[in-house]
């Protein structure tokens, strides 16, 4: 099924949840919701879910406007952050809820029952209490409460932050697996960057109620449209610094006190003769090098396999992956090299990304 | 140089020590505990052996010349008597009524109060607790005014009007709901919102929600009311004993006040006895529920993760 969301806002007297959000979702798609807390992504699931009624704009599924239509007749699946179980119902009582809801006969919800469970791998925890499983094995269930009545989109609202790091990982690429062979429409929410570039289509990135960014995980990642998405996708996160972008003899320069690196004209045209600009580039695009910028290391942080470093030039600071066997220390002297290809600039005022529009 | 009282030595002293000075302490608690409810004790033994006994000067059915003897189930003669069961009926219906009416209304009320958003609910919430505030013996008069009119209505008037069992529960209840409701309010308000959200994205109507979903999870408060308010009912005294006459619509607390007379003299072992009587079912009921009641203060419900 697809989804469109026009100009949809909700408000709540001042305080404002989702601001002018349009995006579109195509049949099958995966697309995850990504931004810092408080930012609205609950708020726009609930409103597609039915929960809320949108304050503004329009929800459409199919072409067809649904703001006015009850959660039950949406037939969509949740699955919530809190798993949000029935405590006093059994396993099975809990998936097959959405199925006795809906007048299916005994005999049809057994074998549906059965048939989710046993995708989730729960076929042997239907007798039992949401309390006497672990916290996976809920979440299974709640997965498959949100399956049994083969919805035409799934909504999921941070549905793995509550498991440890592990079983987090390994749920990540079921859920995804899941998603792709039914091939049902789905939105998933998170703050979490990784979650979202691994397993989304597209990303969605919200700050404050607003959209900042609507893209697949490549084009987010490589031309990051908006200082705040440059700043919140990767990990580690982007170094910014402010620069002037002159031209000189042909060649872009992009200068400050104690650094001077040529970017590509095609970059460094878009940037140049408009005073001082950010200019942001990602820890694996510089490099240790014989010859480049100097530097002196200010912290060194193991990683594991890299270690991240902190160089200090002049009074800008910039973040690189090295090497751990190079035994870096604090203090040392060293040169940098910039892969100017990946650089970007923003405008400082705007924070609009000066190459992307 | 050498000592003898090694540190283990002094340890193991010490420990007696700490362990003698444990039991000592927790022995004043029980001693102090025993003493402060002697007299309550005493109390209880007393009513019993007065239902049972001509005279109770002290404990002991005793008289003047210190003859000891006058064991009698006189006092309980009562039973025999239709009427006693037919106020032990009306006060069980009162509390049933109670039980049912302000369970009912208060959870149906409390759930509308903490999750629906509705103009002049912050002023529903005050107001219910400023009534909730006011002595029911300051509204009798009211009260009557009201039932009165009650009474006139064609329908409603011979089961809810003045002198009506319906009428004395309508009143009891109406003056607990303000209670009812703020205590069902509470263990409303500790229930998370997604477990409602998910069941109303599963299809069910809202008061399905409520009836399927949230009532199970708040049972124990539920219970911890229902309890509360049987016994409420089963003991009221003024409401029943203003807003009826006679011996038709009385319920046992009414009766009991009946055997207490300003002219004749008054057989205060039977009146004992019908007390006791009254109490019986109260304390059976305790002993069985009162973790529940108890619950009731300590916020109950446990939520669902
Ligand atoms: N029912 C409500 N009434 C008033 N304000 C609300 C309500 N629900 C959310 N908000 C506000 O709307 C904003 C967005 O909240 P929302 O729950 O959508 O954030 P979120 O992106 O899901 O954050 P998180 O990652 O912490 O879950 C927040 O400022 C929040 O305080
Ligand atoms: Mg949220």
């Amino acid at each position: 099924m697809k989804v469109e969301l026009e100009n949809l806002t909700k408000r709540w007297g001042d305080v404002v949840g989702a601001d002018s959000i349009n995006l579109e979702i195509q049949d099958g798609e995966f697309v995850a919701f990504l931004g810092p807390s408080g930012c609205g992504k609950t708020t726009t699931l609930l409103m597609v879910a039915g929960i809320y009624k949108p304050t503004e704009g329009f929800i459409r599924f199919d072409e067809r406007i649904v703001n006015q239509m009850a959660p039950k007749d949406r037939n969509v699946g949740m699955v919530f952050q809190s798993y949000a179980l029935y405590p006093h119902m059994t396993v099975f009582q809990n998936i097959g809820y959405p199925l006795k809801l809906k007048k299916v006969p005994k005999e049809e919800m057994q074998k549906r029952v059965q048939r989710v469970a046993d995708m989730m791998g729960i076929g042997h925890l239907l007798d039992r209490k949401p309390a006497q499983l672990s916290g996976g094995q809920q979440q299974r269930v709640a997965l498959g409460r949100a399956l049994v009545k083969e919805p035409q989109l799934l909504l999921f609202d941070e549905p793995l932050s509550n498991l440890d790091a592990r079983l987090r990982l390994s749920m990540r690429s079921e859920i995804k697996r899941l998603q792709m062979e039914l091939g049902i429409t789905s939105i998933y929410v998170t703050h979490d960057q990784v979650e979202a570039m691994t397993m989304a289509d597209r990303i969605a990135v919200m700050k404050d109620g607003r959209l900042q960014a609507y893209a697949p995980p490549e084009e987010l990642y490589d031309q990051p449209r908006t200082l705040f998405v440059a700043g919140f996708v990767g990990n580690p996160p982007m170094n910014f610094m402010e620069v002037e972008v002159d031209r000189e003899n042909g060649d872009y320069h992009a200068r400050r006190e104690g650094f001077d690196v040529v970017v590509p004209p095609d970059r460094g045209e878009k940037a140049a003769g408009r005073g001082k600009v950010i200019l942001g580039i990602r820890p694996e695009d510089v490099t240790l090098a014989d010859e480049g910028v100097s530097g002196e290391i200010y912290v060194v942080e193991p990683l594991g396999r890299d270690d991240l470093i902190d160089v200090r030039i002049g009074d800008a600071h910039v973040h690189i992956l090295a090497d751990p066997t190079l035994r870096l220390k604090i203090g040392d002297n060293v040169k940098l090299k910039f892969n100017t290809h990946k650089v970007q600039f923003f405008d400082p005022a705007t924070e609009d990304s000066l190459l992307w529009t | 140089m050498a000592t003898t009282v090694g540190p283990k030595g002094y340890g193991v002293e010490a420990g007696r020590l700490y362990a003698a000075r444990r039991v000592f302490n927790s022995s004043i608690a029980y001693i102090l505990l025993v003493i402060s409810i002697i007299p309550i004790v005493i109390g209880y033994a007393w009513l019993i052996i007065a239902t049972f006994s001509y005279r109770t000067e002290g404990l002991l059915p005793i008289d003047a010349d210190g003859n000891v003897g006058g064991w009698t189930l006189r006092n309980w003669a009562f039973l025999n008597d239709p009427a006693i069961w037919h106020v032990t009926l009306n006060s069980l219906v009162i509390a049933l009524g109670m039980v049912i009416g302000v369970g009912f209304v208060s959870s149906l009320a409390a759930y509308a109060l903490s999750r629906m958003n509705f103009s002049g609910r912050k002023g529903f919430l005050s107001l219910t607790l400023i009534l909730h505030a006011f002595p029911s013996v300051t509204l009798l008069i009211a009260i009557f005014f009201v039932l009165n009119f009650i009474s006139k209505l064609p329908a409603l008037g011979p089961r809810f009007g003045y002198n009506t069992l319906g009428g004395v529960a309508l009143v009891m209840i109406s003056l607990d709901l303000p209670l009812g409701v703020w205590l069902m309010k509470g263990f409303f308000d500790n229930l998370s919102w997604d477990m409602e959200r998910a069941a109303l994205i599963d299809g069910a109507s809202r008061f399905r929600v409520w009836w399927e979903i949230i009532l199970p999870q708040i049972k124990p408060g539920l219970a911890a009311l229902a309890i509360f308010e049987f016994l409420s009912g089963w003991s009221a005294f003024l409401i029943p004993f203003t807003f009826t006459v006679g011996t038709r619509v009385a319920n046992l607390p009414v009766y009991l006040r009946q055997l207490i007379s300003d002219t004749a003299p008054t057989n205060w072992n039977q009146v004992a006895a019908v007390g006791l009587f009254q109490l019986i079912p109260v304390l059976v009921f305790f002993i069985f529920t009162q973790e529940m009641l108890l619950s009731i203060y300590s916020g109950g419900a446990k939520g669902g993760t």
